[in-house]
């Protein structure tokens, strides 16, 4: 071990914006993203509100036949790995065989699934498209993003359900550390809007069912609070060794020095009694950066505006931080502008906690109004905050039990 | 329509291709870029088109555009 890892690329293409750049003035402006659902008729869910990307047009980024051979969720890869690459300059800077991809989804290619599933049973299984498997597969848009951007070295998917990306950018800097590439391009994609997707969601009671306000409808810690929204995108980090940035004078947002990985070993859905998991996570992932707790100035949250999960995360941060510090401690959730963008999440909130420590400002959780009994932190209600920060935690925790948070670093030139 | 439109048709729109490169002697691979999935895909859009079953035997030997229009008209459509 011993070696750095610093971000030197962001990609985003979410519900509040098409580039990180764009997403991250949305999430420090606290302008949300959800509207009534549109990519299938909601008129039969409970919820029928989502964040879905907007202006999408995939041929604004791919010729014809591509669009036409990629699942939404693997675009959105491709998308945000391409902007991610480009942000980080590496391209002619690193041999291809050096350079990684890691790219998780919670479900992977579902539209096709389910498109391909009415044709078989419309029109029979020797209609079913040659496409179908290598299309809808979960690990395909990090075999696309390796072809896209010719990028040799490993290369595979994480799948933890809305853990997944958190995931991925964890194990990508472990793999750096151990020497297994110099750089790597992590993250996670989702598009789930089907009947399946959003039915299925809807059956388990996970989603708000405000349909009739669309944008406070992800309230995370809210007394009000009653779902996640299901939301869709792509985000990437380019990860690489810190002497490789230097070397070309490259960008660096941040500096990714730890992270920590558990399963609560409880329950399919719902979070151990006590956080139990999700606190040994954060206090595995400070371990690792060699960091106390009371040097932790921001957690970006989990943060699903669900009942279960914001409450457990709150005790979970309490646990692992100690109360007092807890308390003194900036929360904030950006699902609340996002929605719950499920395999992509974990990526989109690692960037926005890179940006939160370069740029000095922790994004609000946007949509607080009353925060609920028992939570009781410091989640910067309503507008963003200008902080000095230094470290950071994100967290993101996934059905099945799976729990990540990836500790992060102000970059400061030494 | 012709048949031979309708079949440069079906291969512009699985293909990708500008319509001047679909001649007769176009082969769908070194010319028109099929990969081997591409041109099962491609059979199984004449299958769809035309309502015929081709079977594979056939169908590995209809490598250029002409071959396809060939088959099809010895299957009596025109």
């Amino acid at each position: 071990m011993g070696k750095r890892i610093v971000v030197t690329g962001v990609g985003i293409i979410s519900p509040i914006g098409n580039t990180a750049s764009e997403s991250w003035e949305n999430a420090v402006a606290g302008r949300s993203g959800v509207r009534r659902m549109t990519i299938v008729d909601p008129e039969e869910f409970s919820s029928q509100i989502a964040g879905e990307v907007k202006d999408f047009d995939p041929l604004d980024y791919f010729d014809r036949k591509l669009a036409k051979r990629t699942d939404r969720y693997t675009q959105f890869s491709m998308i945000a790995s391409r902007e991610a690459y480009g942000d980080s300059g590496l391209e002619g800077n690193i041999s291809p065989e050096r350079l990684g991809v890691i790219i998780g989804s919670g479900i992977g290619g579902i539209t096709t699934l389910e498109k391909e599933h009415k044709v078989a049973l419309e029109r029979g299984v020797r209609r079913i498209s040659p496409f179908f498997c290598p299309m809808m597969i979960s690990n395909i848009a990090a075999g696309r993003v390796g072809i896209d951007i010719g990028a040799k070295g490993l290369n595979f998917a994480t799948v933890t359900a809305c853990a997944s990306s958190g995931h991925a950018i964890a194990i990508a800097t472990d793999m750096i550390r151990l020497g297994r590439a110099d750089a790597i391009l992590a993250g996670g994609s989702e598009a789930p809007m089907t009947l399946t997707g959003v039915g299925g969601f809807c059956a388990l009671k996970a989603l708000s069912t405000r349909n009739d306000d669309p944008e406070t409808a992800s309230r995370p810690f809210d007394r009000d609070r009653d779902g996640f929204v299901i939301a869709e995108g792509g985000a990437v980090v380019m990860l690489e060794k810190l002497e490789y940035a230097l070397k070309r004078g490259a960008h660096i947002y941040a500096e990714v020095i730890g992270s920590g990985m558990t399963c609560d070993a409880f329950h399919i859905t719902a979070p151990s009694d006590g956080a139990e998991g999700s606190a040994r996570a954060m206090k595995l992932a400070m371990e690792d950066a060699g960091i106390e707790p009371e040097q932790v100035d921001y957690i970006n949250a989990h943060g699903t505006s669900t009942v279960l999960n914001d409450i457990n995360e709150t005790i979970a941060i309490k646990t692992a931080l100690g109360e007092e510090k807890a308390r003194r401690s900036m929360v904030s959730s950006t699902k609340s502008v996002t929605g719950h963008m499920l395999g992509a999440a974990g990526a989109v909130e690692a960037i926005f906690t890179s940006l939160a420590l370069e740029k000095g400002i922790v994004p609000p959780t946007a949509t607080l109004m009353n925060p609920d009994e028992g939570c009781d932190l410091d989640y910067v209600p309503g507008r963003a905050r200008e902080a000095e920060l230094t470290y950071a935690l994100s967290n993101s925790l996934g059905f099945g039990g799976h729990n990540v948070t990836i500790a992060l670093k102000k970059y400061t030139g030494k | 329509m012709s048949l031979e439109n309708r079949v440069a048709e079906i291969i512009i729109d699985k293909l990708g291709v500008k319509p001047e490169q679909v001649t007769a002697e176009a082969q769908f691979d070194t010319d028109l870029g099929a990969d081997s999935i591409d041109q099962y895909e491609l059979i199984m859009g004449f299958e769809d088109a035309f309502g015929l079953r081709i079977d594979e035997d056939e169908a590995t030997k209809l490598t250029t555009v002409g071959k396809v229009v060939d088959y099809l008209k010895e299957k009596g459509l025109d």
